[in-house]
Formats: structure tokens, sequence, C-alpha cells
């Protein structure tokens, strides 16, 4: 099927140019942080992680996000999703990428990262995420390709299918929790140490991730054609409204506890983010923009007969994802290094070069991605005789 | 593992002293030729202990006393000396806020707001660095102290994350041209490790003590926690003593005698 992805329009061939050099350009400067060393980040004893890991925790998320359609098609049989189901699934591949990519990229020795494996170690979440990040990865290619294969020779998948979907459908809630307790779990920071880590990154996952999913969507139907019915984009955007909704609760919930309690060490990293601590201000323009815009998001969602009007559908949602990615691209990692172990706050902005090297991860998860759906779509094609909207055709 | 690399380690220092070829040549080549190369005969009679501990006498410590403890240790470990965020510190100080947060001390006494507070790697009982270590590269030895492989680390800085004391540095570049004086009994790093205090280990092995409990002049006690008779039991029977963060639940091993 593979193949299907060597023939296409110059704007796609133009697509894959565009990716190419900017994953060469950034490829040049990654070349250049392995030389000089993670000195060329802004990074620092007191912020030792930054910008990567938070886009790892972001893309997780993402990736994750697919179980929203492979939970209703295969445990509720809505067959709806049916047309999604493998860009959901193409999506959750590229973001996973992202993410090891992104871990990749933020070591400071990545020649030797395979003592992950050689020296394995339980008591280290980072090693559990490790093993959960390539376990889904596999999960979605094996299932997506062999789905895909099925339907492109007019067959039901093999049934060693089903159990593996059904695998993944955990597998992709064991992902995002694992990612959580990277962080939930460490003493000395209390932004990030709350049982309720997990849950918040799960909905904000599961909003964040189907809403990016859904723009691409309506951006191919745009370019191709593509029409993945206006019931199951009506009923993706429901799904987005009430996990960001739940998304929105749980982060109330972290402000009562850590308000009502007065705990100065709770207190402490929210005041961080939206008010300023110790003279450093660098995020409170972003987290009341985020602030904002989520709620401007939700006033658009909740509305049933708002949402579902295109234009405003992907207004809100494009609110919606960079609320999201403020609070969990940029906020959450800083925020959990402020104030540091000394009461004191070490500002924190990612560099040129540190945005350059993210961009070559984002470039290439985006060429993986578009190469994926261009053989889905093609072989949707193939399948319905050119007729690539789906549209039964009329009988003789 | 490890008693079969301390069997290894005893084997090896036994065959250099039957060999009678105690002198570690390798290093013959370092510039700093002029110093005295251990012979196998220097590590015979190791300091040992159960639970290796600290005790800091705080009304001692002004920031002169800090700066002679930092050098001394950073000479010995060649620490280099970056300025700025991005630095590597072993042995620094701190004033009683950064040392103690979570007292959130009001009205402190003169003499305890005014003072200087070493601060260095706690070598907890539970290191949360070492649970959280990936490769294992952070280890806790039988003694207590928590250590470092500088050859496995693959610089996630996870350990920097766990670590509640800050007690951590990451070599964002190449160290080397930043160390002032090259000591060539100690290995330099490279970029992209974590690094902290030993509890200079390497010096234990050879029957020293610390290099900032010698240059304190008697202001760092040190020794076996797990012996009531030691001089570090001794004086914290005596004295009050307070511990960084007690709450994190990573029990340190260094106390801070009031």
């Amino acid at each position: 099927m593979i193949e299907k992805a060597l023939r296409g329009s110059p704007r796609y061939w133009g697509l894959i140019i565009g990716l190419l050099c900017v994953i060469g350009l950034g490829a040049g400067f990654w070349m250049f942080q392995l030389t000089k060393g993670l000195v060329v980040t802004d990074l620092s004893r007191d912020v030792s992680w930054g910008f990567y890991i938070a886009q790892l925790t972001y893309f997780v998320g993402v990736a994750a996000s697919a179980v929203m359609l492979v939970l209703p098609y295969y445990f509720h049989h809505f067959k709806d999703f049916s047309k999604m189901i493998i860009l959901g699934e193409f999506l959750a591949i590229s973001s996973v990428l992202m993410c090891m990519l992104f871990v990749v990229v933020d070591l400071g020795q990545p020649q030797r990262m395979l003592n992950i494996i050689f020296h394995p170690t339980p008591n280290s979440v980072l090693f559990w995420d490790m093993i959960v990040l390539n376990g889904y990865l596999f999960l979605n290619a094996i299932i997506g390709w062999t789905s895909l294969q099925a339907y492109r020779n007019n067959m039901a998948p093999p049934a060693w299918v089903k159990p593996l979907v059904y695998l993944s459908v955990i597998w992709a809630f064991s992902i995002h929790t694992v990612t959580a307790f990277l962080y939930a779990g460490l003493p000395g920071r209390h932004y990030w140490l709350t049982a309720i880590m997990a849950a918040r990154f799960l909905a904000s996952a599961f909003c964040s991730g189907p809403a990016i999913l859904l723009l691409l969507t309506l951006l191919v139907k745009r370019l191709t054609g593509f029409d993945p019915g206006k019931k199951a984009i009506n009923t993706l955007a429901t799904i987005i409204t009430y996990a960001m909704c739940v998304n929105v609760f749980f982060f109330l919930l972290e402000l009562f506890t850590a308000f009502y309690s007065n705990m100065p060490g709770h207190m402490a990293p929210i005041v961080y983010l939206f008010k300023g601590f110790d003279g450093d201000t660098t995020l409170v323009p972003f987290m009341w923009t985020a602030a904002a815009l989520a709620i401007i998001s939700l006033a658009m969602l909740i509305p049933y007969k708002i949402r579902q009007q295109g234009p405003a559908l992907v207004t809100a949602l494009i609110l919606l994802v960079i609320a999201s990615w403020i609070d969990k691209g940029m906020g959450l990692i800083v925020a959990g290094f402020a104030p540091n172990p000394f009461e004191k706050v070490t500002a924190y902005l990612p560099t040129v070069p540190e945005l350059i090297v993210s961009s070559m991860v984002f470039a290439i998860g985006a060429l993986v991605l578009t190469v994926l759906w261009k053989v889905a779509l093609s072989v949707r094609k193939e399948v319905e005789g050119g007729n690539i909207s789906m549209v039964a055709p009329k009988s003789e | 593992m490890k008693s079969s690399r301390r069997k290894f380690l005893k084997l090896a220092a036994v065959s250099a002293l039957g060999l009678g070829a105690g002198r570690i040549g390798f290093l013959g080549d370092a510039p700093a030729g002029a110093m005295d190369i251990p012979t196998a005969a220097d590590y015979n009679a190791p300091m040992e202990a159960k639970h290796w501990g600290m005790a800091i006498d705080t009304t001692r410590f002004n920031q002169e006393l800090v700066d002679v403890c930092a050098t001394a240790c950073h000479t010995e470990h060649n620490v280099p000396t970056i300025p700025g965020k991005k630095g590597v510190k072993w042995f620094f100080g701190g004033n009683f806020e950064e040392t103690f947060p979570t007292e959130h001390g009001h009205y402190l006494a003169e003499d305890v707001e005014h003072r200087v507070y070493p601060l260095l790697c706690n070598q907890c009982e539970e290191p949360m660095c070492v649970r959280v270590c990936p490769t294992q590269a952070t280890f806790k030895r039988a003694d207590g102290i928590v250590m470092m492989d500088f050859h496995r680390c693959i610089g996630c800085r996870y350990c920097m994350a766990g670590c509640p004391f800050g007690a951590r540095s990451f070599n964002f570049q190449d160290p080397r041209p930043f160390i002032k004086n090259f000591n060539p009994l100690f290995p330099t790093r490279t970029r992209g490790v974590v690094e902290k205090c030993n509890f200079c280990s390497e010096l234990l092995a050879m029957g020293k003590m610390p290099a900032c409990v010698e240059a304190s002049g008697g202001a760092l006690i040190f020794g076996d926690l797990d012996d009531p008779e030691s001089d570090i039991r001794k004086v914290l029977r005596e004295r009050f003593a307070l511990r960084r963060k007690p709450d994190a639940g990573t029990g340190p091993s260094v106390y801070y005698l009031m």
C-alpha cells in the first residue's frame, strides 16, 4: 500500500519537500546542540526540563486521543466513526513518534540512550514510559495497517486484530497515566505532586487530541473532498466539549485545594503562573491568555447550535488547542520547577535553537502523518472507485 | 552485583599488591605529574561505616568558611567554575530561607538569620534520584553514599527533577575548559551528564576524611550514624539539629546543628 504515497499532486509533493526542508534545518541545529551540549537551550540547574519535555507531554495526549474514536467504534458499535478511525490511529502513530524524538533531543548523551534497555530499572517511571510509548506505537501501526489492508481487499479485518484493539484502548489510557506518573510522584515539585495529575492529563488529552484530529480532518475535507460524515463530526465535537469541561473542572479542583487549604507549597506554582513569583512574571500573560481562550472556546462549544456550524466549530477548536497547549506545553513543566528547592524562581523561555530543533520533530511527525493519511485516503479512493466522499454510488 | 563488584575490587587490589606493581601507571601521564600518585598500599586502610553522615555546625559558618570548603571540594573533584544559571555546584551556601524554605521562618534570631548555611547532597536514606534514574547510573552504596556512574548516565535529568534539595548539576557544556585547578586523581566529566557530591568516596577508600571536612577546621563533623559512639552521634546527642525538608520523606544524612 505504501506505493500510494509515491503518487500525488504537486501540492502533495510541495508539502513533502517543505517538511523535508524544515527537517533538514532542524537536523543542522540538532547537530549544533550535539556538539555544543544543551548549553544552546535556556535550560538551567533549576529548570532542568523545558520545551522538549513539555512537547513530549502534550503529544502523548494527542496520541492517546485516538481512543476517543476507537472506544465508541469497537465497544459501542458507533459505526459513524468508521471512516475517521484510521485517521485517528495514524495520528497516534505520528504523535508517539514525536514524543520519542522529543525525549531523544532532550538527552544530554543520546548515544547512550539504549542504557535504558541494557539496564532495565522497573522503579523508574521513565523506563515504563519507554515501554508504553513503544508498545502503543506498534499496536497502532499493526492495527491501522492491517485494518486498512483488509478494507482495501474488501474483507473483514483478521480475527486477531480484535484483541489488539481492546488492548490498545487500555494501552491508550496507560500511556498518559504513566506520563503523568513521571511527574506526580516527585516529593519536591508541588505543582506536579497531585493525585489528579493523571486524570487531568487524560481530560486535557481527550479534548485537545480529538480537536487536532478534527481540525486536520476538516482541512483534508477541504483539500481532497474526503467527507468523514456530518454525524461523525458532530459526535466528535460533543466528545471534545465534554472533555474540555472536565479538563477545566479538574483545574478548578486544583485551585480549590491549593487556596482553601492555604498551603504555601501548593499555592506557590499557581501564583507563579498567574501572578508571578519572586519577581518573575514570564508566563503570566500566556496563562491568562490560555484561561480566556479556554472560556471562549467553551462558550462556543457548549451551545449545540453554535458548535454545529462549521466556521464556529473550527474557531472554537483552534482556541481550545491553543489554550490546552499553553497549559500543558508551556506552563506545566516550568511551573513544576517554580519555585526551585531554594524558594527562588529561575526564568526560562525556549531559545531559537530549541524551537528549531523542536520544529524538526514537529516536521517529522507531520511528514509521517502526511504519508500515512495519503495512503489511507488513496486506498479509500481506490476502493470507492474514485468516489472519495463515500456516498454510496447509485445502484443500476 | 554489589558484592561481586566489591570482591572484584578486593581481588584487583590484592593482585596489584602481589605483583608489586603498585603504581597506577596511566595516571603518571597527567599534566600535574608532580603530584604523588597513590599506590595500592594507600588503599589498605579505607574508612568504613554502616551509614555515613555529616553534622554541620552552622554557628561557625559564614561566607568565608563556605568558600574555603567549596574550593577544597571543587578542587578535589575537578568541578568547573561556570557562572550563571547553568553552573555546576557540589558544595555551596545559602541563607536560612533558601536552606530551610519549609520552615517559613519569621522573626528569626539574628545570628540564625545571618549565618551562611552549607548546601550539598544530603546522601538520603531513601534517595529519590536513585528511585527515578532509568539506568541505575545513580545508585546507593551499602554505606549510605549515593553515587553516580558518569559513564552510564544518559543525561535525562530525571534525577534533577526528583531531588527536592537542588543538589544536582548538569553539564550543559564541556566542563573541562572551566576547571581551574586540575586534579589528575579524579575523573573530569563530559558534557551531557549529571553530577553531585559523593561524600568523597574516593578519599574514604584511602582512609582519608572528605575534603570539605578537612578544610572546615572542625565545623563539619563526619562519621558513622549507625555507631552510637561515633563523633557525629555524640554531637547529635548534645545539640539540637535540623534536617532539610524532612517532609519530602527522603531521610537526609546531613544534619544542621543550630
